[in-house]
């Protein structure tokens, strides 16, 4: 059972936009993450070291933050899926993500904010399947 | 020297999305839950936060003429359309997303915890990215045609793959 959390994940979605933020202010760039991490590993002249060192910012912070509120590492929750289901799953993101050209940042928090009507599309089609994923499983709680 | 500074990026985009729980997956599952009985609406607060924040710096950051460092800055609007490509991508990530509660974010967040799960996710994401850019192509096809440098096709032209 989950908590309400709409402060915390407020907050959280803020510095998420301000990280964003920061990156188009530095470089023009589009910090969705499946797109800079699928270009590290087709990359362009010139445009893969940022890209780099956001990502190692990405781990970074994961191990930083967790280190500071050890609350929300203790309270991290994978029961309901295991090693090989997390694989599939790793399979079908890394796939779609790179067709459909966006994940939950890229299509969800950057093309919303920017009136796209490809990411205002994309975003209602991944949280219906999952959604529905989720529905079908019928796990939480299970 | 330039490029470390996304390394600042990194990290708040990395406590954000511990803070606000998406780096959880249960709580992600909990979220797209709708109809379990149990739902957890906080995540919804995460897009509130974000997308308010981020729609309303790059209003000020289209003040300037060009990025601090290098390129050229995107539309202030994204012109990203609507294809059989992206929604059948979109379906695609949409299901391994439900299946995990696992995005591309929380999962190099999550590396620090050295789970095998998460590195198990990684390893097919990376994969899968590969074989698609291969198969699919970097982009999808755009009626303009695309300039010639790749770091200004990505910065102006705004393809969709640039927005993921």
């Amino acid at each position: 059972m989950d908590a309400f959390t709409p402060g915390a994940s407020t907050l959280g979605g803020v510095l998420i936009g301000l990280a964003t933020a920061l990156t188009l202010l530095l470089n023009g760039k589009i910090a969705g993450i499946s797109g800079v991490v699928g270009r590290i590993l087709r990359p362009a002249p010139g445009d893969a070291l940022w890209r780099v060192w956001f990502v190692a910012g990405l781990i970074a912070g994961g191990a930083l933050t967790f280190a500071l509120l050890p609350a929300s590492k203790a309270a991290l929750d994978f029961s309901h899926a295991g090693v090989g289901l997390m694989a599939l799953a790793g399979l079908f993101v890394g796939l779609g993500t790179r067709v459909g050209g966006g994940c939950t940042s890229g299509h969800g928090v950057c093309g919303i904010s920017r009136g796209s009507t490809g990411g205002i599309a994309a975003t209602c089609t991944f949280m219906a399947v999952a959604g529905l994923v989720v529905f079908a499983r019928g796990k939480v709680g299970g | 020297m330039r490029h470390a500074l996304h390394f600042v990026s990194g990290l708040l985009f990395a406590a954000g999305l511990v803070i606000s729980g998406m780096a959880n997956p249960h709580k992600v599952v909990a979220f797209l839950d709708v109809a379990g009985g149990k739902w957890d609406p906080s995540l919804a607060f995460v897009m509130v936060g974000a997308i308010g924040s981020f729609a309303l710096l790059n209003q000020l950051i289209h003040r300037r003429e060009r990025p601090v460092f290098e390129g050229k800055l995107p539309g202030r609007r994204s012109d990203t359309g609507v294809s059989p490509r992206l929604l059948g991508g979109a379906a695609l990530f949409g299901l391994g997303w439900g299946l995990s509660g696992v995005c591309p974010g929380p999962a190099l967040t999550d590396v620090s915890t050295l789970r095998p799960e998460v590195f198990a996710y990684l390893g097919t994401m990376l994969v899968g990215m590969v074989i698609a850019q291969r198969v699919f192509g970097m982009d999808a096809p755009k009626a303009p045609a695309a300039p010639a440098d790749a770091d200004a096709a990505d910065a102006a032209t705004e393809p969709p793959s640039s927005v993921s």
